[in-house]
């Protein structure tokens, strides 16, 4: 009898176990189908793949250097418009906000990971170009003649792209960094305002106790940005260029696969495109493992603390409720 | 040392800089709707929802061919990413030590993180290029392999919150662990499973990169699963970057239903995740 009823829990255990076995298999294969699909563009090119700055398919010709430009460039620019704003709001909504705002702030500030990517896009086309080309034009020519403004005031660039790419970064960033920072036990705040500090300096005390964890959130948000694809593919022009001005139109990894995959003619010129993809696909792989590691990281040591504190609490305070 | 004066000031800066951050985002959330209502309302009408595109130069025409595209293609997708999530996500919450589990929320995880473009270019290489033909079954295996993770977190997340004194009544009246889980565990975890799976589809459906080249796109109204299909997203892309003016109209028409379904959806969730939560500390 009981031998039965542990064989049919074995059958639940391994029954189960294989959809979650189906999980792994389809991120292994996502990874192996993209190496072997790439197979021609690797044997041919090689590392000059990732060296060279020309992208001519019609004479075959496949350098993408520009677009792992364009992708880094852009993706570290957003982050660094929308990381203070992330943590301002990540702050604001675990230390300071009343209680009665927190839930309807929350819910607003994570409403921006819920729309679509289109949307942002159709908004940049339409009302976000437009005034960043006004803006360009309105910048007056003794700043232009700053490499990172120069250039024709197109509206569509780099520019666009960062600014569409920070909002779209901000809800992930700040709703993990409010989690980490709900995470910091109250004791650290307490002794930072028992020693006579400031609410600033309580909460830098809370920030820099949670350090690991912020970081995590911040790279969190870069592999966010690496991978977005329609909203910038949209509004950063597209343009294949190396350049280090905020008004060129340039061009990203994603893009170029959603803008050429489907045309696309000859076996290379897909090959070469895949390979851009299997390379997107191992940098949002190192990016997310390591934000995962140093957001977990910053749970478990508190965990292992709060274990060892509880029974020398109880010894002198009588024990937790 | 500063003097308190001084700390004292740059604490209160800091704390309106907080607040402000917290306006500057809000800023392009309200701008985005504000521009998506204003301009969406303007385009919307019946012949959106009913009628087929009309060719290059003729005005009006609708989306009906791209709404019962997504409507098929997310109805693929959640049809096998559904139980794959669930059950997957009860596998990782009933054994969450082994190193099954491990690797499983590490994939979850990581497969959540995979930017959806490169979804799609996996689908070209296994659901494409072998039968040389786009489709929607493709399209919607693209949709379904992004809906996993995120259905799978949200079992695990919700069967860990079941009180255990409901397993334990189950297993002490002589259930194995599976019937415990099936018949008693994951019904008490129904209502917020379901309340994850509607917000996953809302997320899915509007997608745009894993369906460029898995779906395509489709003029005509095709219920075949093995044609290339339109879809909402597709359709909004193609229309927002045509230079026809009354194209870009029904682009915004098609933005404000996807933000339409969104916005529901979420608000559905907050409400129903409200009500358990009072459900469970209530009693």
């Amino acid at each position: 009898m009981l031998r039965r009823l542990r064989g049919r829990d074995l059958g639940f255990k391994i029954g189960t176990g294989a959809f979650a076995a189906l999980i792994v298999v389809i991120v292994a294969g996502i990874g192996f189908e993209l190496w072997r699909q790439s197979a021609l563009s690797i044997q041919k090119f090689g590392l000059a793949f990732w060296l060279g700055d020309i992208w001519d398919p019609v004479s075959g010709e496949f350098g993408a250097k520009p677009f792992i430009w364009g992708t880094l460039y852009s993706s570290v620019l957003a982050l660094a418009v929308a990381t203070p704003i992330s943590l301002g709001i990540a702050i604001f909504l675990s230390e300071l906000c009343p209680a009665r705002l927190r839930l309807p702030l929350t819910f607003l500030t994570e409403l921006l990971a819920a729309i679509p990517s289109i949307v942002y896009g159709l908004w940049g086309i339409f009302v976000l170009v437009p005034a960043v080309r006004a803006l360009e034009v309105a910048m007056p020519s003794s700043l232009r003649v700053l490499p990172i403004f120069s250039g024709p005031p197109v509206g569509v660039g780099m520019l666009s792209a960062v600014l569409i790419l920070a909002v779209m970064v901000i809800p992930f960033t700040s709703s993990v960094a409010r989690e980490v920072l709900k995470a910091v036990p109250g004791s650290q705040r307490e002794a930072a305002y028992a020693l006579g500090a400031t609410r600033w300096e309580a909460i830098r005390a809370a920030l820099f106790y949670a350090r690991t964890g912020i970081i995590g959130s911040i790279i969190l948000g870069f592999g966010r940005a690496l991978g977005e694809t329609m909203a910038v593919t949209m509004v950063i022009g597209n343009n294949p260029q190396i350049k280090a001005s905020l008004f060129a139109p340039q061009y990203t990894m994603a893009a170029v696969l959603a803008n050429e995959f489907t045309e696309a003619a000859d076996d290379l010129h897909v090959a070469a495109l895949i390979e851009i993809g299997l390379v997107l696909f191992a940098i949002t792989l190192v990016v997310n493992t390591a934000s995962r590691l140093l957001i977990w990281s910053m749970n478990r040591p508190i965990e292992a603390r709060r274990a060892t504190r509880i029974p020398v609490g109880a010894a002198t305070a009588g024990g937790p409720a | 040392m500063k003097h308190d004066a001084v700390r004292r000031w740059i604490s209160t800066i800091v704390v309106w800089l907080c607040g402000l951050s917290v306006l500057v985002a809000l800023v392009p959330l309200a701008f985005i709707l504000f521009f998506v209502v204003s301009r969406g309302v303007q385009a919307l009408n019946w012949d959106f929802f009913t009628q087929m595109p009309v060719p290059v130069g003729e005005l009006g025409g609708g989306f009906a061919n791209a709404i019962v595209g997504t409507l098929m293609m997310v109805g693929i997708g959640a049809a096998f990413a559904v139980p794959v999530g669930v059950i997957s996500g009860v596998h990782i919450a009933e054994f969450p030590a082994t190193k099954l589990a491990t690797m499983a929320r590490f994939a979850a995880d990581t497969l959540n993180g995979v930017p959806s473009i490169v979804v799609g270019v996996f689908v070209y290489g296994i659901a494409v290029m072998p039968f040389h033909q786009f489709s929607a079954m493709a399209g919607g295996l693209a949709l379904g392999i992004m809906m996993i993770p995120i259905v799978t977190r949200t079992t695990e997340e919700l069967i860990k919150l079941v009180p255990p004194a409901l397993r334990e009544g189950a297993l002490a009246l002589g259930a194995t662990r599976g019937r415990a889980t099936l018949t008693v565990v994951l019904p008490a975890a129904a209502p917020g499973i379901i309340t994850g799976v509607v917000l996953a589809l809302a997320r899915i459906a509007g997608e745009t990169a894993p369906l460029l080249f898995t779906a395509f796109n489709n003029r005509f109204l095709s219920v075949d699963p093995r044609q290339p299909i339109s879809s909402l997203t597709v359709q909004v892309y193609t229309y927002a970057i045509s230079p026809y003016e009354d194209w870009h109209r029904q682009a915004w028409a098609g933005a404000l239903v996807l933000v339409t379904l969104v916005l529901t959806c979420s608000v559905l969730a907050r409400a129903a995740t409200r009500r358990l939560e009072r459900l469970q500390t209530g009693h």
